[in-house]
This record gives structure tokens, sequence and C-alpha cells, in this order.
């Protein structure tokens, strides 16, 4: 079994992101980028998979700019067979990331198409039902767990109910909830041989994907200050502070 | 003009309030009509509740079998059936919401815009990225505008109307890859929903156990409250996954919340960031929660709660 292995390169979850003064984005210079962390988790998902003899391909795959390689070299030092790259300007927005996805399922048959759940950089959460969507395949979406049957899959999703239960047949697209697992970290000496490691590259034109138009970005602006409140000093003042808002009779 | 399809939020008996929130959103288009589409297996209550919903034009009722427990792929075909006589298909922000409209709009072949929290325009929205740390505003490129709305940041419209029923049926290629098998629930023990709670209380990992969470719950009761968490706590296996509050659980908006033990990362206010009046009780006077908190208590929560609700009258706030 070949399971795809979706990773984006995002802010570090620990940074504190600034907006640009003339609103035009966020400040990248400098800060430290990392593989979106749903993505590890989708990662880690698909090598216990092959550790436990159910997979026996995982083929990492990002697109963007050159940059992106760092995060392929990550996956590769983690476990992933193969590396793709889509080299292009700027990652395109989900829609288009989607197309670019289904497109390589398309020319790799994969059984499965592990992915996280959303990108903590634009939240948008939205690739992986797009993917399976264009290849009309089934999906499960914020997977906490994931039992792998002979042609299908059984999946506990995260939802707001609580925790619900889906059976997919394979080949399907699976996205990762914080609680699928703990992701590992890589080893030194893994590192070092990822290095040297091949990354094949794939055009959207390679594989026959057009793109559509896409939303306008008009500006990026932080958000309302919260006003700093005021400590108190005990229960009583707490309930008195509260009451004071209206909030407690 | 704008015609816009609003996705109905239910479980075959309570329509979700994110339904109501998504309808206000929409009426912040300036729409010339709002249709709300329920998908169900038949004639529900759900359905008389989207009629009541001020502003609503019509309410689409889409009987079909496979309408009973529904998963994304038997929906997205059906809302790609329908969205093409709209200007506008909304959804909200759940992950009901999230799991089908993107799949719809790939059917469509345009972009979704994700969380809208403010209509600019009949194409302008403006969304949250980074975990609220930053607002962008886009505007979509021709054709339908496909979005899912950050219900927090809309409020409910009045039930006072009486928007005629349609029943309608679709023609559509209901795949069968996909089988529901059931739903866990974390028994909520009665508490209001944690989405549209006017009060909610919130356990982080300084409550340190499971059985200590009782506190919380015995401090929700008293004050008619909802319970939440942060990841933390979930992860700890205090409380079940539906309880999270933040970036990646739950989104809310409520007058009054309560957090004890809970430090304050950027992911937990991202959900939290709308709440009327932030409390924060915690024994680290630095905690990052201190600095978005209106009222903040420097102290031991298993010293303040017992007092807390010594201090509460009984009977409900
Ligand atoms: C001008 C502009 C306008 C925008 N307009 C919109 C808009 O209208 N609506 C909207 O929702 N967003 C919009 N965005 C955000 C944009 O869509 C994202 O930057 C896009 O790269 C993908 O979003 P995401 O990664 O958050 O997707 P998600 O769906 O949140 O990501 C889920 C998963 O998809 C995979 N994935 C996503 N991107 C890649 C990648 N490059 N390589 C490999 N895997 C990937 C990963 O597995 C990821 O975990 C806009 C951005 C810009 C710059
Ligand atoms: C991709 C990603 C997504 C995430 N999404 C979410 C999310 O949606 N929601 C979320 O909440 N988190 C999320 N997190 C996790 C988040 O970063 C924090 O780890 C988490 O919020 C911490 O929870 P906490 O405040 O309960 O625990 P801690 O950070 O450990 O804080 C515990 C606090 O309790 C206080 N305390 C301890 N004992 C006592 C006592 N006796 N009396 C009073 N105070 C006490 C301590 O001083 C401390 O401030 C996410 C993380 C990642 C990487």
């Amino acid at each position: 079994m070949k399971i795809l292995v979706s990773v984006k390169r995002v802010v570090d979850y620990n940074v504190r992101i600034q907006v640009k003064p003339d609103g035009s984005g966020v400040m990248l210079d400098g800060v430290k980028m990392s593989m979106n962390p749903f993505d590890e988790i989708a990662l880690e998902e698909a090598i216990r998979l092959k550790e436990a003899g159910k997979a026996t391909e995982i083929v990492a795959v990002a697109l963007g700019p050159q940059a992106v390689q760092e995060q392929l070299r990550s996956a590769l030092a983690l476990g992933a067979d193969r590396a793709i790259h889509m080299p292009l300007d700027t990652a395109p927005q989900p829609i288009n990331v989607a197309r670019a996805l289904a497109g390589l399922a398309r020319r790799e048959n994969p059984d499965l198409i592990l992915m996280g759940k959303q990108a903590i950089d634009d939240d948008c959460n939205q690739t992986p039902q797009m993917v399976a969507a264009l290849l009309d395949w089934p999906q499960a979406t914020f997977a906490s767990r994931i039992e792998l049957n002979d042609k299908s899959a059984t999946v506990a999703r995260e939802v707001d109910a609580g925790l619900e239960f889906l059976s997919v047949d394979l080949p399907a697209v699976i996205s990762a909830d914080l609680r699928l697992n703990v992701p590992r970290y890589p080893k030194l000496p893994d590192i070092m041989k990822a290095r040297r490691l091949p990354i094949e590259t794939a055009t959207p034109e390679d594989l026959g994907v057009e793109f559509v138009p896409e939303a306008r970005l008009l500006k990026v602006a932080p958000p309302p200050k919260r006003q700093a409140g005021r400590k108190v000093a005990s229960v009583d003042e707490l309930v008195a502070a509260v009451r004071e808002r209206g909030l407690l009779s | 003009m704008s015609k816009v399809l609003v996705i109905a939020e239910h479980d075959g008996e309570i329509l979700n309030p994110s339904t109501s929130r998504t309808v206000a959103c929409a009426l912040a288009l300036g729409p010339e009509a709002v249709d709300v589409a329920v998908f169900a297996e038949a004639e529900t209550k759900p359905v008389q509740a989207a009629a009541r919903l001020n502003g609503v034009t019509r309410v689409l009722l889409v009987e079909h079998a496979a309408n009973r427990s529904p998963v994304a792929a038997v929906l997205a075909p059906q809302v790609y059936a329908l969205a093409r006589d709209y200007t506008h298909v909304l959804a909200p922000a759940t992950t009901f919401g999230k799991d089908v409209l993107p799949r719809a709009a790939a059917l469509l072949g345009v972009p979704q815009v994700s969380d809208v929290m403010r209509v600019i325009d009949r194409n302008v929205f403006e969304r949250p990225i980074y975990a609220g740390n930053a607002l962008e505003t886009i505007e979509t490129p021709p054709g339908i505008v496909v979005a899912t709305v950050r219900t927090a940041s809309f409020k409910a419209v009045p039930e006072t109307g009486s928007a005629p029923v349609e029943k309608i049926s679709l023609d559509f290629d209901c795949p069968t890859h996909t089988r529901f098998l059931r739903v866990e629930g974390s028994s909520a023990g009665g508490r209001p929903d944690l989405q549209s709670a006017r009060v909610v209380v919130s356990g982080g990992r300084g409550l340190g156990a499971k059985e200590n969470f009782d506190l919380i719950y015995a401090l929700a009761d008293r004050l008619g409250a909802a319970v939440g968490a942060s990841r933390a706590a979930v992860d700890a296996g205090f409380v079940p996954n539906d309880l999270q509050v933040g970036q990646t659980g739950k989104i809310i908006a409520p007058e009054l919340y309560l957090a004890f033990g809970i430090s304050g990362a950027i992911q937990h206010l991202a959900g939290i960031k709308d709440a009327g009046t932030i409390v924060a009780v915690n024994k680290d006077p630095d905690a990052p929660i201190f600095e978005v908190a209106d009222i903040g208590l420097v102290g031991d929560l298993f010293e303040v709660l017992p007092t807390l609700l010594e201090a509460l009258p009984k009977g409900g706030s």
C-alpha cells in the first residue's frame, strides 16, 4: 500500500507573528519556518502504518518555492521513501493546491492520501476535502484514530458533537487532527542521510493540472486589541467585579 | 443582487444555532433572497425551526434516505446541484460546515473563503489567519462565492419569521464509498451547548486530574454555564475532545468566560477572542492569559473554586 503525504512549510507555531506596517502581509523575514504541525502528525501516521507492515511506500509532496525542500528533507529524515517538489513562486490557495495534489494522485495512484486538517498559517481547513472531491474519493477529516482493513478504513473523527466513526473505501483522503498521534523527532544521522537523497520535481503542466482564479488579498491587519484588564486580590473582589459588569445576579 | 443559499446544520431533531448565525451573515450581504437548505431523510423539526428564522425567504427541504446521517461525500453533490441558482453559498464554520463546504466548492471549481468574520462587500470579506493574530481582507474572483461563517462573529437572528417550505427533489449521484457508523457524544450532562452558551467555565492542565474537573462542573452548574477546556486538559484525558476551545477546537463568544489553570497559549486565546468578559484564575502572575483577561486573580484554583462556589448564590445566575 502506497501513501501520499502532503507537507506544508509554515511559520513555526511558537512564533508570535507580526503584521507588516503597510498591511501587505505578515513578516516572514528571518522567522523560523517548520513543517505544519498537522502534517507532522499525518506523516507520523504513515510511518507507523509502514512500521506495522500495512504500508509499503510513503511519498511526501510539497508545493511552493525552493525553500519547501527543507520540509521535504525533514520528511525524508523521518521516514518518507520519496519526496516530490512542485515548484511554484508562491503556494497557491487550497483549490489549486488540491488540483495539483489530485493531479499527482492520478499519476502516483496511492491507496491513501494523508494530510493535515489545516495549515496553521492560513487556517483554511479546505485542501483535503477538495482533493477528495476532485478525485471523487471518500474523505474522513479531523481523524483521531485510523484502522486500516483490507480495502477500507475505519476512522474516528473529532466533530463538535464528540467522536464520529466512518467506514471509507480505499483509496481515500484522510486529514489528521491533533490527537491522532504524537510525532517523533528525526535522528541526526537520518537528517544527514536525507541531505543527500534526491528530490523529484513535478510541475502542474507535467500533471495536466490547470489552476482556477484565486481570491485577491486586499490587506492584512492586526486584530483589534483587547483592553488590558485589571487584577483583583480576592474572590470577593472577583465576584464584585463580575457583578459590576452585570454578568451575575 | 445577491441570492444566498445557507446550508442548515441539524441532527434530525434540533436545528443547530450555528444556522441562525449563518443566516445573519447572509443578511449582511444585503441579499434579494436567503434560502435555507435542509438536507434530511424526511420532514423534521429543524425544517420548521429554519422557517422561523427572520429574513429567510424559503426553506428548501431536500429529502433523501442517504440524508439520515449524511456524510460530506453525500451532501456535497447535493449542495453543488442547488448552488448554481445562487450568488453565494454559506455554511457555518463548525466541523459540519468545514467538512462539507470545501468539497462542494471544489466541485464548483471555485475557492472557498474560510471563517468569514465580517462582510465588507458582496465579494469582499474579512477572515482570521494565524490563529486570529492577523485578519486578512480578501476579494473573491468572479463566480459563485462559497464561504464558511465564523459563528462567534454573528448574532443569531430573531425567530419570528414564517418562511414557506418547498420540497425539492434532486438528481444526483449518491456515493456509497463512505459509510456513517455512529457518533459517540460526550453527554454534556444537560448543560448548555458550548458554542451558544452565555457563560463558559473552562479548565486547563492546572486542574491536574480528571476528578478535579468536578470543581469546574460544579461552578458551571451553579452558573448555568457550559464547560470548556484547553487542549492540554483534553490530551491529559480530563475531559472529552469536544470540549476543546481554541484554534483547532471550538471558537466561542460567550458573554462571560472563566478560565481556571489555563496559561493562555495563542492557540487557546484564538478560541475566546470574541468573548465579552474574560476572567482568569492562575497561580502564575506572569501567565499570558492575564494579558487578555478583563478580570484576573492570581491564586490557587483549588482554593479559589470552592470559595467562589460559597460566594455565589445557589440556583443559577
Ligand atoms: C492573496 C491571497 C488570497 C487568499 N485568499 C484566500 C481565500 O479566499 N480563502 C482562503 O481560505 N484562503 C485564502 N488565502 C490563503 C491561501 O489559500 C493559503 O495560503 C494556501 O497556501 C493554502 O491554505 P492552507 O495551507 O491553509 O490550506 P489548508 O486546507 O488549511 O491545509 C490543509 C493541508 O493541505 C496541505 N497543503 C496545503 N498547502 C500545501 C502546500 N503548499 N504544499 C503541500 N501541502 C499543502 C497540507 O497537508 C495542509 O496541512 C489567501 C492567500 C493569499 C496570499
Ligand atoms: C497546532 C496546534 C494547535 C493547538 N490548538 C489548541 C487549541 O485549539 N486549544 C488549546 O487550548 N490549545 C491548543 N494547542 C496547545 C497550546 O499550545 C497549549 O499547549 C495549551 O493551550 C496549554 O494548555 P493549558 O493552558 O491548560 O496548559 P499549560 O500551558 O500547562 O498551563 C497550565 C496553567 O495552569 C496554571 N496552574 C497550575 N496549577 C494551578 C493551580 N493549582 N491554580 C491555578 N493555576 C494553576 C499554571 O500556572 C499554568 O499557567 C495547540 C497547539 C498546537 C501546536
